[in-house]
Parts: structure tokens; sequence; C-alpha cells
């Protein structure tokens, strides 16, 4: 159970938010998590540089945050493996094909006011919020 | 050079953004995507406030043209809201919804909570590859 914390998350949103503009402004790209990901393993092997440079901050930036501890962030624990693994093949599976997720389709695609990023925001979230009821409420097999 | 450099302030400052929000943490996720108990809305102002930002500087950005560092920009070129993109969202949200983590976030904990985020991300990249591979055929 968690509580509502909207300071930092308007805080988060904007450096998110921030993100996205500085990436589209100086190259010109989406900052749509999968997207980059994803292009790092087929064809093209002059778009690495970039591509790893972000996954590079991404990273770093969390770890920045570490020492700073301001939310004592304890990392979830004993939650089932199997549960990881399908989440993670339904998640790179579907964010392929739909091509994109919460950062392509939900904080870029909108600012774009792509009705294609629309659709898919709409439906991924509805459709999350649905899991979680079925999996943690009515079925009861996942915390 | 400065493209990289760009690229990895960019990336740098969604990490700092991921953490403060708490959106690397799968229960504050969680606790938004569950609308029966005491739903938690922050998610719902990270987006917003995201939103908000990306609403008002892409239009700015369009408006020269071009990229600072780049001859052009590089933009989906695909506009249908066909089944695809259905179902790909359908898929993606039952994964989002049973661990809570999506791309950026799993990517984000993969040094932070290693024993959720390592196997989390290895199967999402299988799950794109399984996919790529069946669009190729």
């Amino acid at each position: 159970m968690t509580t509502f914390t909207p300071y930092s998350a308007i805080l988060g949103g904007l450096l998110i938010g921030l993100s996205a503009l500085l990436l589209l402004l100086s190259i010109g790209r989406i900052a749509g998590i999968t997207g980059i990901v994803f292009g790092l393993f087929p064809r093209a092997p002059a778009e690495w540089g970039w591509r790893l440079a972000f996954l590079a901050g991404l990273l770093l930036g969390t770890m920045l945050m570490l020492p700073v501890d301001i939310l004592a962030f304890a990392p979830r624990q004993g939650f089932p493996l199997w549960a990881l693994l399908c989440a993670g093949f339904l998640v790179g599976y579907g964010t392929r094909l739909g091509n994109g997720c919460t950062s392509g389709h939900g904080v870029c695609g909108l600012g774009r006011r792509a009705p294609r990023s629309l659709a898919a925001t709409l439906t991924f979230m509805t459709v999350a919020m649905a899991t979680v009821l079925l999996m943690r409420h009515m079925l009861g097999v996942l915390p | 050079m400065r493209s990289l450099v760009a690229a990895f302030i960019a990336g740098l400052l969604f990490g700092i953004g991921l953490y403060v929000a708490q959106m690397i943490n799968p229960e504050k996720v969680l606790a938004f995507l569950d609308i029966s108990g005491r739903w938690d809305p922050s998610l719902a102002l990270v987006m917003g406030a995201a939103v908000g930002v990306t609403t008002l500087g892409f239009p700015m950005v369009f408006r020269r043209g071009k990229p600072l560092w780049e001859a052009s920009f590089s933009l989906p070129t695909y506009h249908d809201i066909d089944r695809p993109l259905l179902l790909g969202a359908t898929l993606f949200g039952i994964g989002w919804g049973m661990a809570g983590y999506c791309p950026g976030p799993a990517i984000a904990a993969l040094l932070i909570n290693p024993a959720e985020a390592v196997p989390f991300v290895l199967a999402m990249l299988l799950g794109a590859r399984v996919q790529s591979r069946q669009s190729h055929r």
C-alpha cells in the first residue's frame, strides 16, 4: 500500500517530459524506451550510439539518486518469478507489436497529439487496471 | 559527440524523473492501477506533468523545422489505429498490470532491484524477439 505523493509525482513527471523534449530538440528522436531498446537489435548499427548513451544515462540517473535516498526506496521482495517472466514476455511482445509503451505512446505520442498513441494509451491503461482487478482481487494469484 | 552527450543527459533526466516520481517502485505503479482499494493517483500526475511538458514543448520544437544537430526529425510514419496496435497495447497492459513494470522502470531498476528486473528484462527482450521473428516470416 502506497500513499498519494503529488509533489514528487509532478516533479518526476516534469523531468521525464524535459527528457523527451531535450531528445527531440537535440537529435529529433522520440524518447520511447521500447523503440530505443529494440532498435539496438535489428539492422542499422549506426544508430547504436545515441541509444546506448540514453540507456547509460537512464541507469546512471537512478543510481545517482540512491545515495540521496529521499524516498527510502525498499525493493519489493518475494514477488513470484513466474509472474515476472510472463509479464516481461507480454510487455516485450506487446510493445513490439504495438510499437510503443508508456513513454513512446504515452508521454511522447500524446505530446504529438497522435490519435494512434491515444488509442494505445487508453487501451493499455484500461487493460492494466482490469488485470490488477482480476489477478489481485478476483483470482488472488498475485500480491 | 554532442548528440551522444544530449542523449546521455536526456537518459539521465529520465532516470532521475522515474526515481523521484517513485515509478521504479512497482508497488507504487500497482497502487495506481488498483482502483478497488485505496487508490494512489500519483502516476496520473506523473503522466500529466510529463505530457504537459511535451504538449507545450513539442510544437515549439517542430516549428524550428529541424532538430539542432540532425538533418531532420525521426518520427513514426504510421498513423492507422489497427489490430496490431490494439492487440499489442492489450498484451502490454496485461504484463504491466501483472508485475507493475513497464519497459523504462524495468531497465532503470536493473541495478537497484536486479532480482526482479533482470528476469523481467530478459523475458521482455525474448518477447520482442519472438514478435519480430513472427512479423518477418
